[in-house]
């Protein structure tokens, strides 16, 4: 018997209170608060339920949630397929002594401030940036295109934060898989390519799973770069929410928004649970 | 046939690399221009920029309070984090599993979510915008990572170490501080760096939550209203060299480390 347990149960309970009182006074209480809010009218504070019907009525804003859905949808799926053949190439044709280092470069602009990395992009895609002078310098196109403040923009942003994400990921992942299966395959006379189709790939579909997942939630609840490099031709659901804060202060529209939100990435997570399951070392 | 696959693949590469080093390539090499407009064709070397980035009173505060509300929210964070951790590894709490997951419930939220219920709790309680309200939301993002790092490092061998410690007669806190700490250092350093990183960077809920002094995301979000400006690109230059620092170091210090 150790003394601590006798001495008395206080000590346990003063080390843990702290941690769940701040979760409890300073993310609980705030939920709660933005929940009764989201039922509140802006003018005169009386209960309605106007704020989720007016999303639900008003297609520009029914709109925004299509707009999240659509680019959160094309912007992982375009991650994944960039990404998977680069944490291929990383951890299967990059001798070993390099791949720490080959690894660290993939994702140094992960470090720069994310508010910078979308402004960058500006700056590559502007009316009169890189990309337009190297087009129309070499004579590709005569006028320059209309790359930045549209969707293609907001998606180039999201993918290139992602791709560094998710190589991250997959590379782990890779690395893990013992390479026994592969020769186990092999001997059976499996070629790569059956090797890779039957072996390699469905054994990295769960940490493929997980990433996906983890782009959704990022990319869904993003505001930064939706607003920086889409602009606002085309608005998602951040940048709905931020507008109601904004320009008219209205909390209780700007709380029921964000709650919606919040049902849809938790409907996405529920959907999917079941390959989310990660296993405990 | 193989050659060309080998090739393809060292070709498909490189382009991903290019793309990935694109535009902080453009961003640092537009830093250095020493004409007004951060694009084409390249006018500099010139640091006329830095030099007015470091004039500007408003960033240079920005940046202190950037640093300022990094350090200490982070030092709350992982003190809670730790205290939690350490009271739920060594002692069975009824509901330990429910609480636990209570604990580290933010991570699950976007930051936006977070940033807006506090705004909103904040406003009904007559709490003012300020870095102290903006910090207290940097603690209910990073208090949930630091709990999980170090709970998760929390093994068997070191409640051994401790058991013998207090067997030999130590009390409750020089156990806590001689042993469990030092044991723990690499874990709780861990949670410190990445809440480091996190508060740094944080926009949306400094944005929130913040007025007239705020931190260095949201003043850089402040100069983009003027477009593109080789300002920006300079004081984004310098986050990302003050970033690349602080990884290093990390690196340098904790991670090539071996396991004892």
């Amino acid at each position: 018997m150790t003394s601590a347990g006798n001495k008395s149960r206080a000590l346990p309970w003063a080390l843990v209170t702290p941690a769940l009182a701040w979760t409890l006074l300073f993310f609980v209480l705030p939920f709660i608060a933005m929940g009764l809010s989201s039922l509140t009218a802006h003018e005169g504070g009386a209960f309605t339920l106007a704020n989720y019907s007016q999303f639900f009525t008003d297609p520009s804003y029914w709109r925004a949630m299509v707009n999240s859905l659509e680019v959160t949808a094309i912007v992982t799926v375009i991650s994944i397929l960039l990404a998977y053949p680069f944490a291929w190439i990383l951890a299967e044709m990059v001798p070993e002594r390099w791949q720490r280092l080959a690894l660290m470069l993939a994702v140094l602009p992960f470090w720069t401030s994310y508010v910078v990395r979308s402004y960058s992009w500006l700056l590559v895609l502007a009316q009169n940036g890189v990309i337009n002078r190297a087009l129309t310098g070499i004579g590709l196109i005569g006028e320059p295109l209309q790359l930045a403040n549209t969707r293609f923009a907001t998606v180039t942003g999201f993918v290139h934060f992602f791709v560094m994400l998710l190589t991250l990921t997959i590379f782990a992942n890779l690395k893990q898989l013992s390479p026994s299966y592969r020769k186990a395959a092999a001997d059976l006379g499996a070629g790569p390519v059956r090797t890779f189709l039957h072996v390699v790939l469905p054994l990295t579909l769960p940490g493929i799973m997980v990433g996906a997942f983890l782009t959704f939630v990022l990319c869904i609840g993003d505001y930064i770069t939706p607003q920086i490099l889409g602009g606002n031709n085309e608005l998602v659901m951040p940048q709905l929410v931020m507008m109601q804060i904004g320009r008219r202060g209205d909390f209780p529209l700007a709380s029921a928004l964000s709650i919606i939100l919040m049902a849809v990435v938790t409907i996405a997570y529920l959907a999917c649970a079941r390959w989310l399951k990660i296993e405990r070392a | 046939m193989r050659a060309a696959v080998r090739l393809a693949a060292w070709v498909y590469a490189i382009a991903i690399y290019g793309f990935i080093f694109l535009p902080v390539v453009v961003l640092v090499l537009f830093s250095l221009q020493a004409t007004s407009f951060p694009i084409p064709p390249f006018t500099g070397p010139s640091l006329r920029w830095y030099q007015a980035v470091l004039s500007d009173a408003r960033l240079t505060s920005a940046l202190a309070n950037s640093l300022l509300v990094a350090v200490l929210s982070s030092l709350a964070s992982v003190t809670l984090g730790f205290l939690s951790a350490w009271g739920f590894a060594r002692f069975v709490l009824p509901g330990s599993a429910i609480l636990r997951g209570l604990i580290t419930l933010p991570l699950t939220v976007s930051y936006l979510i977070i940033g807006m219920g506090l705004l909103v709790l904040f406003n009904w309680a007559g709490v003012p915008k300020s870095l102290l309200a903006a910090g207290i939301g940097h603690v209910v993002i990073n208090l949930p990572l630091c709990f999980a790092i170090i709970y998760s490092q929390m093994g068997d061998h070191q409640i051994n170490i401790e058991r013998a410690a207090r067997d030999l007669g130590a009390a409750e806190w020089k156990v806590l501080l001689m042993i469990t700490v030092p044991v723990m250092a690499p874990a709780i350093f861990a949670g410190f760096f990445l809440s480091m990183t996190f508060s740094w960077d944080e926009f949306v809920i400094s944005f929130l939550l913040t007025r007239f002094e705020t931190t260095l995301p949201v003043e850089i979000w402040n100069l983009l209203r003027s477009g593109l400006n080789p300002k920006t690109n300079a004081v984004g230059s310098l986050v990302f060299a003050v970033s690349i620092f602080m990884v290093v170091f990390f690196e340098l210090t904790l991670l090539r480390r071996k396991p004892a």
